[in-house]
């Protein structure tokens, strides 16, 4: 035995095989084939939580997924805490530790239970209504104790560190839900030689018949029909059964994603094993099996622990054999529940009474009363007793016209209740399917499929054993032959079992009670009440998308599976129109929770986003670099030497490239090699400049706009043969300009002979910048003269450097006279090595981007995406020398020749000097003409780049300006914290502005 | 997740593709002189519910530029064809 209400016998349990677990400190014992909750159950355990607002003491309601009360914490180490999980989910194993949630400090006494006396002020959107003053109170005191008073489970203190993997398949069946009519559609399907995938949430599949011991399939018991339709299914060597597994979303073009939960139930996990896997299925054809799931009464104090649906009563004791309780009063509106009551009985539980909501009762009525259980029909209850426990109802005769005459008390700690079945419609309605209103039925099923589709079983109002076998077998087959596969023969099936009540009664059952008063819950995992629901009608609501969001009904982790039908017909009789049409919620997907992890799966840490690796790194690496992170690139930001500041070693390496020489990898560097006949036309119509007279062996810098003509990227553009360009772009827009220019050659100029491809990861580039430049690096080439005149500033040529073949470039981001040395990737780190040994030759440095940053900023070089934003034009940034105007066509002509981008008040690149030396201003800080501009005042630009210059020995920014170029020499202010600071407008080069030492 | 036929590779996931807008707009002639067709093509789109012309480029593909007929309303994808070959519709390589 493990506990008072186990019974002696029955249940797929494994009583051989008993399991300690704690459930908040206190050990119990279960059998293995147990959940938490039917081992917290047969323990005798009613209270299972607290409710979100009131903290009302809650019990199990449902055995399946649908669970609205019973969210546990189980916990294996810190990272390994996992709250919000459903008792019926989690399986027992040995040592399993869970804890309940939303109590403290305990459940049997919870200080926040207070809450429930103070219910009058939890009332629909009450966060809008109350706790309104004083203003400041809000965010600092109210929100933050709401906050903590309310909710869930506690996210764990560490990370998780279980893996999690993700599948890609493609698949012609997906079966979801393994119940009786997924079976029969897997085998189905499986027959005519489709690939199959079935899968199910439950830890075994068999659905509905795991919990009805008493049905048969073909004459024989269900349970060996199901052990053979899977042992046929097993042999099939394209089919794929998953178990733990639930179809959590239906997306376009019939992509469904599946949870599959691979070592939650295992007591010591495989470390190889992921913990979770996310299986994304794109099927050829989709049968959904997802079964129809019990619908509670709405009636005074429902959520005492102890009232349950009668389908969960039946469930555990047929299939865990657990009486929930010694005596029962059964409460139904559908003849669902009576199976439940001779089910109980037969265990040993006194069925006290039977009230049936419906005048005349159904057919099982009779059955029943011939069975010698107590029925009255056209009764129900008017309060239920007890606050931790039921201890008894008070029934209550309903009367033709609605209203109630008071009944008895009848003793009691268990009730069932059942209003008849939904129809779990979740997944064809993501599917963006039509459901339709059955009105006879009165409820909602799958219509119109929008994907490749078929609903089978109970999901599609099927309610008899025997007819879901055959709709399932007959979506299978169906599927199968849609997804091409060849015909099965049409099978009939002869099964005996119970079928469910589809449709049944919506809404607030009749009572005694005082509808103003009394709380009915309907949404019990989010305390929403039908009053509640009353009221947000009352003041106004009318569509059930807002009377959903004011009182929160449906939106919690449980999704309102057993809620939402509920809500409408209350929401419905309140504004006195029909079911259908107050409509239905969205479906939202995921079907149930689904953990981070199983969405990041490996994308986490390193393996967050690739990271890219210039062939130099491990060189800079050794010399000591600090590496920053240039969108994937890791690049080199300075590189100290031991002992020495970043801030040091950044002053020391931009006054080395001005004095002497530095070494900087630069080969991150977008690179584009342009080929072809019309290579020539086609970069003088991409690039602002005019390209088509470039000479071989020059380079130029160019500017990229788009058609709107606001600057994209710049680059140099270097012609190596009348019909062969090396084009280099930003490190950040390598990808984007290709893609544009493959998007004008592909959509625009198809007409044009030209092939754009990447080279950026093909060359490594070694800049070598300083007056000492060419001291350093002329003893390495072979087969080109560097005197100035033989290679001027902006030419490019073939020859060998250090031995390796190589593209050299006379281009310069700093202002010094400076080479970059293309060779191919393989030779980068040796050709860094010879470089690097010649730079400590001749007194010179490595250096970094931080170094280059300031380098070109002391030059005016612009840096796109910093000193541009996406809406200045060549122009406002000093670039408008570079715009070839007489060219027949360029992108962004036309953009540029709008009226208002040439007119006054653009904002213009420009240089501010502040007085003081010392003061280095904040990039992104606004610029006024104000010295204290009041709140509202029009910031003439801000500031884009802004750093201590060691060559100027004072800090220097540059800043769009409106107007800018017009107030050089001019004051204006930049408003901080700690007061403004004055700065006037200069020319925004700072350092050779001759460019002398550019040509030397 | 959308599934869309590229003209050289098949059917390929949505993820595999960047979107690039409406491909119904035309760049003018380059000797144009009205701005407001200019304007229009750079700046003014529809946002129709219904069929749909519009570019995809194949990033993690064939980088191919890929002109999809598709239901703005119910994600149904009626066809592809290179954006380069857009002469008429239905055109395939």
């Amino acid at each position: 035995m493990t506990g008072p209400f186990r019974t002696p016998t029955g249940g797929r349990i494994d009583r051989t095989r008993p399991i300690a677990f704690t459930f908040d400190g206190r050990r119990y014992t279960g059998f293995q084939g147990d959940t938490l909750a039917s081992a917290l159950l047969a323990a005798g355990v009613k209270v299972v939580g607290r409710s979100f607002k009131y903290h009302r003491p809650r019990g199990l309601v449902s055995a399946g997924s649908d669970e609205p009360n019973a969210l546990v914490t189980v916990i294996r180490d810190a990272g390994r805490t996992t709250p919000n999980l459903v008792a019926n989910e989690v399986e027992l194993r040995e040592g399993l530790v869970a804890e309940s949630q939303n109590r403290w400090p305990s459940l049997a006494f919870d200080v926040s239970a207070v809450n429930d006396l103070l219910s009058p002020i939890f009332v629909s959107g009450f966060y809008y209504k109350t706790f309104m003053w004083p203003k400041s109170f809000w965010s600092k005191v109210f929100e933050p104790v709401i906050r903590a008073a309310a909710g869930f489970g506690r996210a764990p203190t560490a990370a998780d560190p279980d893996g999690y993997a993700q599948r890609f398949v493609h698949c012609d069946v997906l079966v979801a839900g393994g119940g009786p009519a997924g079976l029969a559609a897997a085998l189905a399907a499986a027959e005519s030689g489709a690939r199959v995938i079935l899968c199910d949430e439950g830890p075994e599949f068999g659905g509905s018949l795991l919990a009805e011991p008493a049905a048969t399939i073909d004459s024989a018991p269900a349970a060996q029909w199901i052990a053979a339709t899977l042992a046929t299914l097993a042999a099939h060597p394209r089919v794929t059964l998953l178990t733990r597994t639930c179809a959590f979303g239906y997306y376009q073009d019939n992509f469904v994603a599946l949870l599959e939960r691979v070592t939650d139930h295992r007591a010591a996990p495989d470390p190889a094993l992921p913990r979770e896997c996310l299986w994304q299925v794109r099927a050829a054809q989709v049968v959904i099996a997802a079964g129809a799931l019990e619908r509670p009464l709405v009636f005074p104090d429902n959520d005492r622990p102890g009232v349950m649906l009668a389908g969960a009563a039946r469930a555990w004791v047929n299939r865990w054999g657990v009486a929930a309780g010694a005596r029962a009063v059964v409460y139904t509106a559908s003849d669902s529940a009576y199976a439940a009551a001779h089910d109980l009985r037969s265990a040993g539980v006194e069925i006290v009474r039977i009230l049936d909501l419906r005048p005349d009762g159904g057919p099982a009525t009779a059955v029943a009363r011939a069975a010698g259980l107590t029925v009255e029909t056209g009764a129900g209850i008017d309060r239920v007793l007890g606050s931790t426990a039921v201890t008894g109802v008070v029934t209550a005769r309903h009367r033709a016209d609605g209203t109630t005459a008071a009944g008895e008390t009848l003793a009691c700690d268990l009730v069932l209740t059942s209003a008849g079945w939904t129809p779990s419609v979740h997944l064809f309605s993501q599917s963006r399917g039509r459901l339709r209103w059955d009105a006879a039925r009165a409820t909602f099923l799958p219509g119109t499929p929008h994907e490749a589709a078929r609903s089978a079983g109970a999901c599609n109002g099927t309610a008899s054993l025997a007819d879901c076998l055959d709709e399932g077998f007959a979506a299978g087959a169906a599927a199968a032959r849609d997804a091409g596969h060849g015909a099965v023969a049409a099978r009939r099936f002869a099964a005996t079992g119970t079928a469910i009540d589809i449709g049944g009664f919506a809404g607030e059952a009749p009572h005694g009670g005082n509808r103003d008063r009394t709380r009915a819950f309907v949404d019990l995992q989010h305390d929403v009440t039908a009053k509640d629901i009353r009221l947000a009608v009352r003041e106004g609501f009318r569509s059930i998308e807002h009377v959903k969001r004011y009182t929160t009904t449906g939106m919690a982790t449980d999704q309102g599976k057993t809620s939402n039908i509920n809500a409408l017909a209350v929401a419905a009789a309140a504004t006195g129109t029909s079911l259908p049409a107050v409509g239905l919620t969205t479906f939202r997907r995921p079907y149930t929770p689904v953990s981070f992890g199983a969405f990041a799966g490996a994308s986490r840490g390193d393996l967050f986003d690739p990271v890219r690796r210039t062939p130099a790194h491990a060189r800079a690496t050794v010399a000591g670099a600090v590496f920053e992170d240039v969108g994937q690139w890791k690049r080199a930001l300075c590189l100290p030497a031991p002992g020495e500041s970043e801030g040091a070693a950044v002053a020391r390496e931009v006054r080395s490239v001005r004095a002497t020489v530095g070494l900087f990898d630069a080969s991150t560097l977008g690179k584009i090699e342009v080929v072809g006949p019309d290579a020539a036309t086609f970069l003088d119509r991409f690039y602002v400049n005019a390209l088509a007279k470039l000479p071989v062996g020059r380079c130029r810098y160019v500017v990229a706009t788009r058609d709107d003509g606001f600057v994209y990227d710049d680059g140099i553009v270097a012609r190596l043969a009348p019909d062969r360009f090396h084009v280099t772009t930003t490190t950040g827009g390598a990808a984007r300009v290709h893609a544009l220019m493959e998007d004008f050659l592909q959509t625009e100029w198809p007409d044009l002979d030209v092939w754009a491809t990447s080279i950026t990861e093909r060359w490594a580039v070694m800049a070598i910048q300083g007056p000492q430049a060419r001291a350093v690096l002329a003893p390495l080439v072979e087969g080109l003269d560097l005197a100035p005149e033989a290679f001027p500033h902006m030419s490019v040529a073939t020859c060998t450097v250090a031995g390796i073949p190589a593209r050299l470039f006379r281009v310069s981001f700093t202002g010094e006279l400076g080479f970059e040395v293309n060779v191919p990737a393989d030779h980068g780190a040796a050709l860094w090595d010879r470089l690097a040994a010649r730079v400590a030759g001749h007194g010179g440095t490595l250096y970094g981007t931080e170094a280059m940053h300031v380098l070109r900023a002391e030059k005016g070089y612009v840096v796109v995406g910093q000193d541009t934003d996406g809406t200045l034009t060549p122009d406002d940034v000093g670039l408008g020398w570079a715009v070839g105007r007489a060219k027949a066509d360029f992108v962004g002509k036309a953009g540029l020749a709008r009226p208002d981008l040439a007119g006054p008040g653009r904002r213009q690149l420009v240089g501010l000097r502040v007085e003081d030396p010392e003061v280095v201003l904040v990039e992104g800080a606004q610029i006024t003409a104000d010295p204290a501009p009041p709140p509202g005042t029009h910031a003439l630009g801000h500031v884009t780049s802004a750093y201590a210059s060691p060559n100027l020995g004072r800090g220097i920014a540059l800043a769009v300006v409106e107007d800018g170029r017009s107030r050089i020499g001019t004051i204006v202010h930049v408003p901080m914290p700690g007061g403004s600071i004055a700065a006037t407008v200069v020319a925004p080069v700072f350092w050779d502005e001759e460019g002398r030492r550019l040509h030397a | 997740m959308i599934l869309i036929s590229c003209p050289w590779c098949g059917d390929r996931d949505q993820t595999e593709f960047a979107y690039g807008g409406d491909a119904t707009v035309q760049r003018p002639a380059p000797d144009d002189a009205d701005p407001t067709r200019w304007f229009d093509y750079v700046h003014t789109r529809d946002n129709p519910r219904g069929s749909h012309r519009e570019l995809w480029f194949h990033a993690f593909g064939c980088r191919q530029w890929v002109e999809v007929t598709r239901d703005t309303a119910t994600h149904a994808v009626a066809g592809a064809v290179l954006a380069g070959l857009r002469v008429g519709e239905g055109e395939t390589p």
